[in-house]
C-alpha cells in the first residue's frame, strides 16, 4: 500500500500507469435528473404511442351498454369476445352482413400473389441492371425512381382505362398487377443496391463457365439473397395489407380488401354504431402487420429505411 | 460491331430510332427481355400515364375521356370552386404543422433514444408500432377515442372535469389538428428511426472534439450534428413531404373530409370527381396541380443530390 503511494508520487509515468488502470465506464448513479428528464420524457411518448393500442383492445371486450358509460380509460369488467365474432362474421358494410372475413380472405388473395410477382420482377430488374448493364438501363431507372414520387392520383385515371382494355378491371388481377407496377420502384432499388454490393468475381467466375442470364440468376444470385428476400417482403406485405386507394378503385365491390371493407364497416350510417365491434373489426385489419412488425422485429427496421437509402 | 451501327445511324435519315432498335435487339437480349416489365411499367406508366392525364386535363370530359379542347378552362374552374381552394388550403396548413412537428419530435425523439439508455428496443419498438398500421386503421381508432360523447371528451366530463373539450372532430376550426394527431401517431416513430440511424453514423470524434472544446451539448446538437445529418434530414423532408401530398386514406377513415368540407384534401377532391361527380376532366386537372406540388418539392431536391456532384454519370 505505501509501496504503491511512493510510487505514484515518484513521477509523472507512473501517475499515468495508475490512471490507466481506473479507465473504463465510470459507474454513474442510475438516477441523475438527467436520466429522470430523459426516461420520463420517452415515458410520456410512450404513452402517446400506446394509448390507441390499450384503447382498442379494451373497447373491443366490452359490452355496448358497459361502453355507454363512457369510460373510454376503463378496463372491461366483463370481458366478452362477442364483439369479436360478430366483427368477424356478421358486421354490416352497408350492402352486406358477413362481417370482416371476405375482406380478410380477399386482402390475402391481393396479398399473395402481389408480393411474390412484385418481388420477382425487382429481383430480376436488379439483377439486370447490375451485371446486364444495356444502354438506356440507368435512364430506365433514373425514371423508375423519380416516378415512384408521382402521386398515385395522376396515373389512377389511365390506369384505370388500361385494365379496362386488358378486361381485368374489377377484379383481383387489376389490383395485382397496380400493386406490381408501384411496388416496382423501390423494390427494384432495395435488389439492386444489394447485387451491387455482391462481389462482382462471382458474376465473371460463372459467366466464364458458359452460364447464361437466367442460370446465374436462378442458381447464384437468388439463393444469395434471401435476407434482401425477407426486407422485400416484409414491405410488401405491409404495404400491400393497408392499402386503400389501390383496392377500392380497381377491386370491385365483391373484392373488396380489408382496409376497404373495415371503413364501409365503421363509417357506414345506418343503425345505431357498435364500438366495440368496429374496433376488434379494427384490430382485425392490423393484426397481420403487426404480426409481421413484430415477428420481424430490426428487419422491418432495415426495411423502411431500405426507402430512404439512395442508389 | 457497336461502332459501324452508330455510324449507320449517324448516317442514315432515320437517326437514334435505328440506333436504339439495333441495340435493342444487338446487346444483352435476355436482359432487355427480362427487364421487359421494368421498361413497360416506366414507359406506359411512369412516362404515358403522366402524359396522358396531363393531356386530358385541357379537355372537357365528363364521363369518358374526349378530345374537345378548352385550355385553361378545367383549372380556372378549378380554382373558382370552393371545395378546392379549402382542400388546398387544408394540405398548406396540414402539411407545415406535419412536416415541422414530425421533424422536431423525431429528431428529439432520436436525441433521446441515442442517449445510451436501457430499453432502447423496447422503445423503438412502441414508438415504430403504429407505423405498421394502415391509416385506415389509424384514422378509425383515433375516431373513436376523439368521440365527443363517449370518447376522451365525454370520458373527461363523466369522471367529474364537466368543463374539458375536445370536439375536434365536430370543430371545423379544429378537425385538422385532429388529423395532426393521427398522422403523427402513425408517422413520427419512422422519422425517429431515420434520424436515429443518422446520429448513429455521426463519427464519435466530433463528440470528443466538442467536448474538448467545452462546446455544450445542444449547441454541439445543433451547429455540428444537424448540419452533418443533411442527408438523412433532406431524405426524411423529402419523404415526409410527398407522403403529407398523398393524404388521402387517413382523411377517408377520420373524418370522410368532414365537418361540412373543413377536412378536405386534394386527393380525396380527384378521387371524388373521377369516380364519384363524373367529371374527369376536373379530376385530372386537379391531379396535375397535385404532381406540379410534388415536383416543386422534388426538382431541388434532386438538383442538389444529384445535380452538382456530377457523380452519376
Amino acid at each position: 500500500m505505501s509501496q504503491t503511494a511512493t510510487i505514484s508520487s515518484a513521477g509523472p509515468t507512473a501517475s499515468q500507469d495508475a490512471r490507466v488502470e481506473a479507465r473504463g465506464p465510470r459507474p454513474t448513479p442510475f438516477f441523475t435528473p438527467r436520466k429522470i428528464v430523459i426516461y420520463s420524457i420517452l415515458f410520456f411518448a410512450c404513452l402517446y404511442f400506446l394509448f390507441p393500442l390499450y384503447v382498442m383492445i379494451t373497447t373491443s371486450f366490452k359490452t355496448m351498454p358497459e361502453i355507454r358509460w363512457g369510460n373510454i380509460f376503463a378496463p372491461p369488467i366483463e370481458p366478452t369476445g362477442e364483439a369479436w365474432i360478430k366483427a368477424w362474421t356478421s358486421a354490416c358494410t352497408g350492402l352486406t352482413c358477413q362481417g370482416l372475413s371476405p375482406g380478410f380472405w380477399n386482402s390475402v388473395k391481393i396479398t399473395v400473389p402481389s408480393t411474390l410477382v412484385s418481388i420477382f420482377i425487382a429481383a430480376v430488374n436488379g439483377y439486370a441492371l447490375i451485371n446486364w448493364r444495356f444502354k438506356g438501363s440507368e435512364i430506365f431507372f433514373t425514371i423508375l425512381i423519380f416516378g415512384s414520387f408521382i402521386p398515385y392520383q395522376v396515373m389512377l385515371y389511365p390506369l384505370v382505362m388500361i385494365t379496362r382494355e386488358l378486361g381485368i378491371f374489377g377484379s383481383l388481377w387489376a389490383v395485382i398487377l397496380v400493386h406490381t407496377i408501384f411496388g416496382m420502384p423501390i423494390l427494384t432499388l432495395l435488389f439492386r443496391n444489394y447485387f451491387a454490393s455482391l462481389p462482382v468475381e462471382l458474376f465473371k467466375a460463372a459467366r466464364v463457365d458458359g452460364a447464361g442470364f437466367w442460370r446465374i440468376f436462378f442458381e447464384i444470385m437468388l439463393p444469395m439473397s434471401l435476407p434482401i428476400f425477407v426486407v422485400a417482403m416484409i414491405l410488401q406485405i405491409t404495404g400491400i395489407w393497408n392499402d386503400f386507394l389501390f383496392g377500392v378503385v380497381f377491386a370491385g365491390t365483391q373484392n373488396y380488401p380489408m382496409t376497404v371493407q373495415l371503413n364501409n364497416i365503421v363509417n357506414s350510417v345506418q343503425g345505431s354504431p357498435e364500438y366495440n365491434v368496429n374496433m376488434a373489426a379494427t384490430i382485425l385489419t392490423g393484426l397481420v402487420p403487426l404480426i409481421v412488425y413484430f415477428v420481424s422485429g430490426r428487419l422491418f427496421v432495415r426495411g423502411i429505411a431500405a426507402g430512404a437509402v439512395k442508389g | 460491331m457497336a461502332d459501324m451501327t452508330v455510324e449507320q445511324a449517324r448516317k442514315g435519315g432515320a437517326g437514334s430510332l435505328t440506333r436504339f432498335l439495333r441495340n435493342i435487339f444487338l446487346r444483352n437480349l435476355s436482359a432487355k427481355i427480362a427487364a421487359a416489365p421494368m421498361m413497360a411499367t416506366v414507359l406506359v406508366v411512369f412516362v404515358g400515364c403522366t402524359i396522358w392525364t396531363i393531356w386530358y386535363s385541357f379537355t372537357n370530359s365528363r364521363l369518358l375521356p374526349s378530345g374537345d379542347f378548352v385550355g385553361f378552362e378545367q383549372y380556372q374552374r378549378l380554382f373558382a370552386t370552393r371545395r378546392w381552394n379549402v382542400s388546398v388550403t387544408n394540405l398548406v396548413t396540414y402539411g407545415a404543422f406535419s412536416l415541422v412537428f414530425t421533424m422536431v419530435f423525431g429528431f428529439l425523439l432520436a436525441v433521446l433514444m441515442d442517449q445510451k439508455i436501457r430499453f432502447e428496443n423496447a422503445f423503438r419498438t412502441i414508438m415504430l408500432y403504429p407505423f405498421a398500421l394502415s391509416f385506415i386503421v389509424t384514422g378509425l381508432v383515433w375516431q373513436w377515442i376523439m368521440n365527443p360523447s363517449l370518447g376522451l371528451q365525454g370520458t373527461m366530463r363523466n369522471l367529474g372535469w364537466t368543463g374539458f373539450t375536445f370536439d375536434w372532430l365536430t370543430n371545423p376550426r379544429m378537425v385538422l389538428y385532429a388529423l395532426l394527431i393521427a398522422g403523427l401517431w402513425q408517422g413520427v416513430g419512422f422519422v425517429m428511426i431515420l434520424m436515429l440511424a443518422g446520429l448513429r453514423g455521426i463519427d464519435g470524434e466530433i463528440w470528443k472534439a466538442a467536448r474538448v472544446d467545452g462546446i455544450p451539448t445542444w449547441r454541439t446538437y445543433l451547429s455540428i450534428v444537424l448540419p452533418m445529418m443533411r442527408g438523412v434530414l433532406v431524405t426524411a423532408v423529402v419523404l415526409v413531404g410527398s407522403g403529407i401530398v398523398r393524404l388521402y386514406d387517413l382523411v377517408v377513415a377520420l373524418t370522410d373530409g368532414g365537418p361540412g368540407i373543413a377536412s378536405e384534401v386534394p386527393a380525396k377532391y380527384v378521387y371524388n370527381y373521377m369516380f364519384g361527380a363524373g367529371n374527369i376532366a376536373q379530376g385530372l386537372a386537379a391531379s396535375t396541380m397535385m404532381l406540379l406540388t410534388v415536383m416543386i418539392i422534388i426538382i431541388p431536391w434532386a438538383y442538389l443530390e444529384f445535380g452538382g456532384k456530377g457523380n452519376r454519370k
